[in-house]
């Protein structure tokens, strides 16, 4: 025996053991009918080629991989945003858990949320009982101030209609009637996580907004988006409004509910927008989106309320960030603080000291649109080359706006936008046309290893690596991480080609 | 946007709502008012006699073919007929597979969304059948249709799922503002069936909009894929279809929550007029030669 009681092996260690390697061998050998070593090399080597990378773009019914969740789990990242706010979703329950356990495992923390666990006898007779139930229940249970409703696919395709459904569920005494039930139909087939963030976000809005009378004054609402750096981010733009003095209103605020301190109490709510504020936020002189492909329709919302808006793709590095602070500016009239110029400097300092390395290494990135617009542009900015730039929720309009990206900056030369593509695609791209580096989340480690592209995390979900939303990536602070974050990797890479005794190791250097 | 008056025809399956419908719509044009039609019924035939087509290009089967809706542009599904009414059929899987319902929500929110409705005055949705389910129920969400009006003959099928409809507008209108605009009979020639109408739009708490008398001009119009309006417009039929449309166009806001009756209410009522007697009950089940 390999293990007893007073020497227990983990799973790293146990399955190396003797008697299970003979047994993997042995179960393989009689009864997995496995192809020869030799055929399952050659199959894996031709599904590199420009052959096979053919074959792969010329898929039309398969997708393998999407680098995108649904629009439910972009709602319940929108609802958390919200002063003590629960959301909940109308429909299977299993989407819910899907939905909590994914942000928890990149957080590292709760996510609280409610399903109405529609059963087959929803599937037929419509989910009005549940919608019913389950907000008597909620509010009774966990005592929230608003309740964000949003749908699974199951309740989408059956028509049930949220609107008529909460006011009968009001009218019933589910819930007070003067309760704030915001509600967003978010078909999960339809869109991403990102449509659904929109969805949601302008349900909340026009819930608020739709029969206020509007007094303009001189304050200015920001959008987040969905964001994995959430916490960080939040917290790096509040005090970057602090250094300029504006007058704001986050609208959507998840940095307090996803970092809640280890102190003795639980909290299910913490922090977030507060109901008083949004109402008022319809006041506001404009509303500005940190993320345009999140907030397409909340963007065109608050426009109609006749406010203006500008939208942003991700604020990170020098432009992205000088762009944010001179809207501001411009629409505050306030100053951009000596502080936040002396910061942008020391960015700007500390990517000419590395410039040497990052400059013409080659990158491949996937991610949501903002997202891979704001790295790329920094990436330009550094000097790299982007090659591959993917984002399976990405548009034909995000396409042509990233090719106008590459065409401004001679580093974005033959970089090609793919929208609408999956993992399986970037596989063969990194295969057929290799880069030095692959920026993705977690999901990317399946193609570090198989094509050994080395990965950077830098998206959602990061499950593997702990903590990564704490830091911003946002603002020259940001932009600063994301350095640190790319050379890191830069350095590990050079070290570890260099490492072998007396062949490769003359370029081991202490200094790099 | 707060002009638009969008209605709904509904009523049991080959009981003449597209042929009412287009016909009315086409009065309606004819009255300078700008029409758009969705068509909510996957068998794609509720812009035939306006186009003078066979069946029009539907929303879902040319998403289907370009893998998604938002991959659609409006002027790919919207086309133009008589007196420039717009056209658009929704379409839907054939019989047996996938959800229609589903596609009735889908399309409904990609026109809204691409502003198929902007400039137009009346917004008229053709549904298929009972509301058999929620997909079906789209158009009599809130700020959709304003009024619904149920096509139906004195036949007792058609009677019953007029009465089945208005219970589904009672679902949404106590929550909601959808109203029932009334009753309109298209006429079978069965037994009394003017008085039948009358009294079933009574019990529902509506009232019978208009009875179109039956015609075989609507048989030759359609034949040749048109309305009467456009085949005949002097002929008889042409001008009660007109007066139709003019007492929709003047029920603006005069619709109402309706109040649905029980099947035996409904059997009840045909007993009052004689169509079946109460003493009667040994002719349920025999056949006419066993009588």
């Amino acid at each position: 025996m390999s293990q007893n009681a007073e020497k227990v092996l983990d799973h790293f260690k146990l399955f190396r053991e003797p008697e299970y390697v003979e047994m993997f061998e042995s179960k393989k050998k009689n009864f997995e009918d496995a192809v020869p070593a030799e055929e399952l090399e050659r199959v894996r080597e031709w599904a590199k080629s420009w052959e096979y990378r053919e074959k792969n773009f010329a898929r039309e019914a398969l997708t393998v991989n999407p680098a995108k969740a649904c629009q439910p789990l972009g709602a319940v990242f929108a609802a958390v945003g919200f002063e003590s706010t629960l959301p909940f979703v109308h429909g299977s329950q299993g989407c819910v858990a899907y939905y909590r356990s994914h942000f928890s495992r990149h957080f590292k923390e709760p996510t609280s949320c409610v399903s109405s666990s529609m059963t087959e006898d929803a599937a037929v007779f419509g989910g009005l009982q549940n919608m019913i139930d389950g907000l008597a229940n909620s509010n009774a249970m966990y005592k929230p101030k608003m309740i964000a409703v949003s749908t699974t696919c199951m309740a989408e395709v059956i028509g049930d209609d949220l609107n008529a459904f909460i006011k009968t569920a009001k009218e019933k005494g589910s819930v007070p009637m003067d309760m704030d039930v915001p509600y967003a139909h978010t078909p999960a087939f339809v869109g991403s996580h990102v449509t659904g963030y929109d969805n949601s976000m302008k349900g909340v809005l026009t819930h608020f907004w739709d029969n206020a009378e509007r007094t303009p004054n001189e304050s200015i609402n920001l959008i987040n988006g969905f964001d994995g750096y959430v916490v960080g981010n939040i917290r790096e733009l509040k005090r970057v409004l602090g250094l300029m003095g504006v007058d704001y209103t986050l609208i959507g605020d998840q940095s307090d509910v996803w970092d809640t301190p280890t102190d003795g109490e639980f909290r299910m709510y913490d922090g977030g927008t507060k109901i008083e504020d949004v109402k008022a936020a319809v006041n506001a002189k404009a509303t500005l989106s940190m993320q345009e492909y999140c907030t397409e329709k909340t963007l065109a919302y608050c426009a109609d309320k006749g406010q203006q808006t500008v939208a942003l793709n991700h604020p990170v590095g020098i432009a992205g960030t000088d762009r944010l602070l001179m809207a501001l500016s411009e629409l505050t009239g306030k100053e951009i603080p000596a502080e936040l110029l002396k910061e942008r400097g020391r960015l700007v300092d500390a990517i000419a000291d590395s410039q040497a390395h990052i400059h013409g290494k080659s990158f491949a990135i996937y991610g949501d649109p903002d997202l891979c617009y704001g790295l790329t542009e920094f990436l330009l900015e550094l000097g790299a080359e982007p090659k591959h730039v993917l984002s399976t929720n990405g548009n034909k309009a995000w396409a042509e706006k990233m090719q106008a990206l590459f065409n401004s900056s001679p580093f974005g030369k033959g970089c090609v936008a793919y929208a609408g593509k999956d993992l399986w695609h970037m596989r063969s791209l990194l295969a057929t046309e290799p880069v030095d580096f692959l920026i993705g989340n977690t999901y990317g480690k399946y193609l570090e290893r198989d094509i050994g592209t080395p990965l950077i995390r830098i998206g959602f979900p990061v499950f593997d690596r702990h903590h990564h939303h704490r830091s911003p990536i946002w603002g020259y602070q940001g932009g600063m991480n994301l350095l640190v974050k790319l050379l890191d990797k830069i350095f590990d890479e050079m070290d570890k080609d260099t490492n072998i005794p007396s062949k490769t190791d003359y370029s081991f250097d202490i200094i790099r | 946007m707060s002009t638009l008056r969008q209605i709904a025809f509904y009523g049991k399956g080959g009981i003449g709502k597209s042929t009412t419908s287009q016909n009315t719509l086409a009065a309606l044009a004819e009255m300078g008012q700008k029409i758009l039609i969705v068509g909510c019924d996957p068998k794609a035939d509720s812009t035939r006699l306006i186009l003078h087509a066979k069946a029009q290009d539907t929303v879902l089967s040319l998403a289907a073919e370009a893998g998604s809706v938002e991959d659609l542009e409006i002027e790919d599904v919207m086309k133009i007929g008589f007196r420039d009414i717009r056209c658009v059929e929704s379409g839907g899987p054939e019989p047996g597979v996938g959800c229609a319902g589903r596609g009735v929500i889908t399309s409904i929110n990609f026109l809204e969304e691409n502003g198929a409705y902007d400039g137009v005055d009346y917004v008229s949705y053709d549904v298929l059948g009972d509301v058999v389910c929620g997909g079906f129920a789209m158009p009599i969400r809130e700020n959709k249709a304003q009024e619904i009006y149920i096509v139906m003959s004195g036949e007792m099928m058609a009677m019953y799922a007029a009465n089945n409809i208005s219970k589904g507008i009672l679902k949404y209108a106590s929550s909601g503002g959808v109203r029932l605009g009334g009753l309109i009979c298209n006429e079978r020639k069965t037994d009394k069936e003017l008085e039948l109408a009358e009294a079933l739009a009574g019990k529902l708490g509506t009232k019978l909009i208009h009875f179109v008398p039956r015609d075989n001009v609507v048989q030759h119009a359609e034949l040749r894929r048109m309305t009467v309006i456009e085949y005949d417009p002097n002929c008889k039929q042409a001008g009660e279809y007109r007066q139709l449309a003019e007492k929709v166009h003047n029920n603006a806001g005069k619709g109402v929550i309706p109040t649905p009756i029980t099947m035996d209410e409904l059997e009840d009522m045909l007993m009052e007029f004689g169509i079946m007697t109460k003493e009667d009950e040994s002719i349920v089940g025999k056949a006419a030669s066993a009588a």
